[in-house]
């Protein structure tokens, strides 16, 4: 009907296993590239940050059970989140970042 | 919350005859919850990333943390998230000892996340490198704390399920609790996705 398990009965293992299996490749992937410095500095940011939202996605997906037949209500509602989950983060970033920026040439203050 | 209410007539607890929708908004309310639980978190990964350069001459996140370990963490609340999806298979073809045998495992694997969670704030605090010390470190606490105080909750929301589960049964009010616990613990998987990807993996190699 509405998050989760869409159907009533549930579902079976499958979906919990190729999402393991999903999150376990997507989760070694960005560790194993910081441990072992193999990526640079810009390329790393993008491959951790890219394998954490496919991850997300995935744990949605196969975990959550999130498809195209959750009702509107849950998706809007999880649209709605990551909309106030953006402005947070980035408007946060952005402020701050502004603000640090436009206080770095004047004197320090006592 | 009119308009829900007028879009799932199923709600009313009165309307015994409509389980399904019952549930159905149940798991609505709770997916709600678990969305503005979402947006707390955001403003904590929010402070974080502010706060994340702030180290007041204190330690640094590449002297502080070790992958390997937040890789073996990440591991255990990975293998958690997959035993309750087992459980909860289990739950749905009304096998209940092997559900509660599942969830034993589920929140076996949950405990040995929070021992290491809780081994590592220990380490850093008798450090020095306690939440006192930086802007960092503050936030850092807050924000891994917060999520260890929600797998904490879910451990112990656990274990009284479990003994409505072993005393009642899976009964439709106990099913309808055990589908809101696991949203809740695969939901904790997620937030623990971005505090590995943007606090320990980002912060490392920074």
């Amino acid at each position: 009907m509405s998050a989760g398990a869409s159907h009533a009965e549930g579902h079976g293992l499958r979906p919990y296993v190729i999402g393991f299996l999903l999150a376990v490749l997507l989760t070694a992937v960005p560790f194993c590239a910081a441990m072992t410095h193999a990526a640079a500095d810009g390329a790393l940011v993008a491959l951790v940050m890219g394998a954490a939202v496919v991850q997300i996605i995935v744990h949605l997906v196969f975990f959550l059970h999130l498809d195209n037949t959750t009702d509107r209500w849950t998706l809007s509602a999880l649209l709605f989140t990551l909309l106030i989950l953006a402005i947070v983060v980035a408007g946060s970033l952005w402020v701050m970042y502004n603000l640090n920026h436009n206080m770095m040439p004047m004197p320090m203050e006592g | 919350m009119t308009t829900l209410t007028l879009t799932y007539p199923g709600g009313s607890a009165h309307d015994a005859h409509d389980h399904h929708d019952q549930a159905g908004t149940v798991k609505l309310g709770f997916w709600l919850y678990l969305m503005s639980d979402c947006v707390l978190f955001s403003g904590l990964f929010a402070t974080f990333a502010v706060m994340s350069k702030a180290f007041a001459g204190g330690p640094t996140p590449a002297t502080l943390f070790d992958l390997p370990y937040v890789a073996i963490e990440t591991g255990l609340l990975l293998l958690s998230s997959l035993a309750s999806g087992v459980a909860m298979v289990a739950a749905y073809k009304r096998m209940k000892g092997a559900t509660l045998a599942w969830f034993a495992i589920t929140a076996l694997l949950g405990l040995g996340f929070l021992g290491m969670e809780i081994n590592e704030f220990a380490h850093m605090i008798a450090e020095g490198a306690g939440p006192q010390r930086s802007g960092f470190l503050s936030a850092f606490f807050t924000l891994v704390g917060t999520h260890g105080l929600h797998v904490t909750a879910g451990l112990i929301w656990m274990a009284v399920l479990m003994s409505q589960v072993a005393l009642r049964g899976l009964t439709e009010t106990t099913m309808r609790r055990l589908v809101c616990l696991s949203l809740f613990w695969h939901f904790l998987d997620i937030i623990w996705i971005g505090v590995f990807s943007f606090v320990y993996i980002m912060g490392f190699s920074a």
